[in-house]
């Protein structure tokens, strides 16, 4: 017998506390056999967020940081401008990275730091119990939008990838999705895109995933699949947004 | 073709993604057991019908499957 798959190495044991059919656990193995496959596990370093990635440090087995809300790229400069050598992440979702830390993830991409966020985006703050994030769709009723996201009270949900591929600094930047198989698979290429950015020392690289939170959105993990695909992709499309990896 | 598909049953969640994603309808939550979370496992009805195409582990959460080929 040959093995098609199996656990990469670079996820612990640990059984991760996600609740069932969640994204993250799906963007967390992602992550790590991009780790195994690019062979740079014994120098990676991650930034783990605040929010249900918080125990990220229990899963991924590299050296791990737990920074404060939304301040893991300015923590994650730090890092790699001491030790340039080391490959350093961040993982981070849309409450952590698009509202209290959009000022840090924006001077980041800003002054070209080579480092790589994985930037996870579920439409929600979902470890506090669902509040209304700045990605939240039109409509998409939260615990602090019971009614649906009123546009007019607070605005349209933002595009982050887009954003960050304006600004100079960014050297890679691509959207994806865990909704289907396809789709995950394309996933990990663009995670290990934005690994490749920072080994080849080209500047910030940013991917953005559309994930799912089944427990806040009130869907089963199948309808919570069904519900990237149908309602978040037609809003945030998915692709490449920026590449200056070949410059 | 001969396969395997292992599911590491106390370690799964009952999510059901494996079953929404393996293109053989071959794979279902059990309707007998629990594991030791509390949780159906998934398990795989028709073994000798898997085609090893990974798509059930690659959209497990939990990565508890492991898929083998002769
Ligand atoms: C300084 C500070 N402000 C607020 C909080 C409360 N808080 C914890 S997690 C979170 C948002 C989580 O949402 P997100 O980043 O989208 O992560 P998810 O759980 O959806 O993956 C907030 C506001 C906090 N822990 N620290
Ligand atoms: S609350 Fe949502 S994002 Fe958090 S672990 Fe549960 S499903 Fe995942
Ligand atoms: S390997 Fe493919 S065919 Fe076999 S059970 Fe998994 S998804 Fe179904
Ligand atoms: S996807 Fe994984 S956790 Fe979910 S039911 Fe299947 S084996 Fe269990
Ligand atoms: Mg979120």
């Amino acid at each position: 017998m040959t093995t098609v798959f199996k656990k990469t190495p670079v996820l612990t044991d640990t059984v991760m506390h996600y609740c069932p059919g969640c994204g993250h656990g799906i963007v967390h193995r992602l992550v790590a056999e991009v780790i195994e496959e690019l062979g740079i596990q014994d120098r990676t370093i991650g930034f783990v967020p605040v929010g249900c990635a918080v125990f990220g440090y229990k899963y991924f087995a590299v050296d791990c940081v737990e920074a404060a809300h939304g301040r893991a790229p300015a923590a994650a400069t730090g890092c790699k401008r001491v030790n340039p050598n080391n490959v350093v992440f961040t993982y981070q979702g849309d409450g952590d990275l698009a509202s209290i830390g959009a000022a840090e993830i924006v001077h980041a991409a800003h002054r070209g730091e080579k480092i790589t966020t994985i930037f996870i985006n579920n439409a929600i703050y979902g470890m506090t119990g669902g509040q209304m994030a700045p990605t939240t769709l039109v409509g998409q009723k939260t615990t602090t939008s019971p009614y649906g996201r009123d546009p007019e009270h607070c605005g349209k949900p933002l595009r982050v990838a887009e954003m960050i591929a304006t600004i100079e600094g960014a050297a890679y930047v691509e959207r994806v999705s865990v909704d289907s198989v396809p789709n995950i698979i394309k996933a990990k290429a663009a995670i290990k895109k934005a690994f490749q950015c920072q080994l080849d020392g080209k500047g910030f690289a940013l991917v953005e995933v559309l994930s799912s939170c089944p427990t806040n959105w009130g869907k089963s993990p199948a309808e919570a699949m069904d519900w990237i695909k149908s309602d978040m992709i037609p809003y945030y499309p998915l692709g490449v947004k920026k590449d200056r990896t070949n410059e | 073709m001969v396969s395997k598909v292992t599911i590491d049953e106390n370690r799964c969640k009952g999510c059901g993604l494996c079953v929404r994603a393996c293109p053989k309808k071959i794979m279902q939550l059990s309707k007998t057991k629990l594991n030791e979370k509390g949780y159906h496992p998934a398990e795989v009805i028709d073994q000798g019908a898997c085609i090893a195409c990974a798509s059930c582990a690659r959209t497990c959460p939990d990565a508890v499957i492991t898929v083998e080929k002769e």
